[in-house]
């Protein structure tokens, strides 16, 4: 994966939250995740890449932030759990889809899968450098995790 | 109108339910598949139907296709994370009436419905 490539999630993730509100949120500089390293808090959507790349793309936040999100979005006071697990699934959807209109249709993204806890199970090829986004948006830290050919 | 939205995404969904809540469309249903949108469109006739293309059983661009072989009339807006010009056209060649990008806002949405039905938003 070039660093064009790495700019494309990084615009994504600050067009997602851009829509979301009019401050959006900050990226702070990306790094290379360590081999064996653990990116992950509470809730995480992972989506399978195939086709032109081959890998996994990863959002993860904490259930607080998610909460927010959710407020934000219904404008609901108290959102159920069932739909601050689906917004992280619906997060790293919209920003790994967005990413086809830098990459074209041959870029294949899985329908969301949503794991509360680390997610142990998710292989990403040892080959592949993986890149994590840090993300600040109002008081919350989450990541996203780009491992892509 | 009647209105039926189409969307793996509990979230996405709620969210069109409140967008339009003021837009005059009645929500005859909610699908999370394709599959299951299919049987709400023979049985409840929508006059518009917004719909995602990436979810499970059946994609919202097959979906699509089988929703105009069974009629032409009603108005289908494809909203979807899938921001390519190739899928864009694709949709409308398979009788999309309309296609709006994931994130949206309350006005991008109520303003691509509008288009389709020929109201101003």
């Amino acid at each position: 994966m070039t660093q064009k490539d790495l700019q494309i999630f990084v615009n994504g993730t600050v067009n997602y939250f851009k829509q979301l509100t009019d401050s959006g949120a900050q990226m702070d500089v990306p790094f290379l995740k360590k081999p064996g390293e653990t990116v992950a808090l509470d809730i995480t959507g992972v989506i399978g890449i195939s086709g032109v790349k081959k890998g996994i793309i990863y959002f993860t936040a904490s259930s607080d932030m998610l909460r927010d999100v959710v407020k934000t979005i219904l404008g609901t006071e108290n959102p159920d759990l069932a739909s601050i697990v689906d917004i992280a699934g619906e997060i790293a959807n919209t920003i790994a889809g967005n990413a086809r209109e830098a990459f074209g249709a041959d870029f294949m993204i899985s329908i969301p899968l949503v794991v509360e806890g680390p997610p142990k199970n998710i292989r990403i090829p040892n080959e592949v450098p993986v890149f994590v986004i840090p993300i600040r948006w109002k008081d919350h830290r989450s990541f996203l995790v780009v491992g892509i050919q | 109108m009647k209105l039926l939205i189409v969307d793996d995404s509990n979230i996405i969904r709620k969210a069109i339910q409140k967008y339009l809540a003021e837009f005059g469309l009645e929500i005859v249903g909610e699908a999370g598949d394709g599959r299951t949108a299919l049987t709400l469109f023979r049985e409840t006739s929508p006059d518009v139907v917004t719909m995602d293309i990436t979810m499970p059983e059946m994609d919202g661009l097959e979906t699509l296709s089988e929703m105009r072989k069974i009629s032409d009339s009603p108005k289908i807006i494809i909203v979807t994370a899938l921001k390519d010009k190739a899928t864009a056209l694709d949709a409308l060649q398979k009788g999309a009436s309309g296609f709006l990008a994931k994130p949206f806002t309350e006005a991008q949405l109520k303003e691509e419905i509008g288009r389709a039905i020929g109201r101003a938003s």
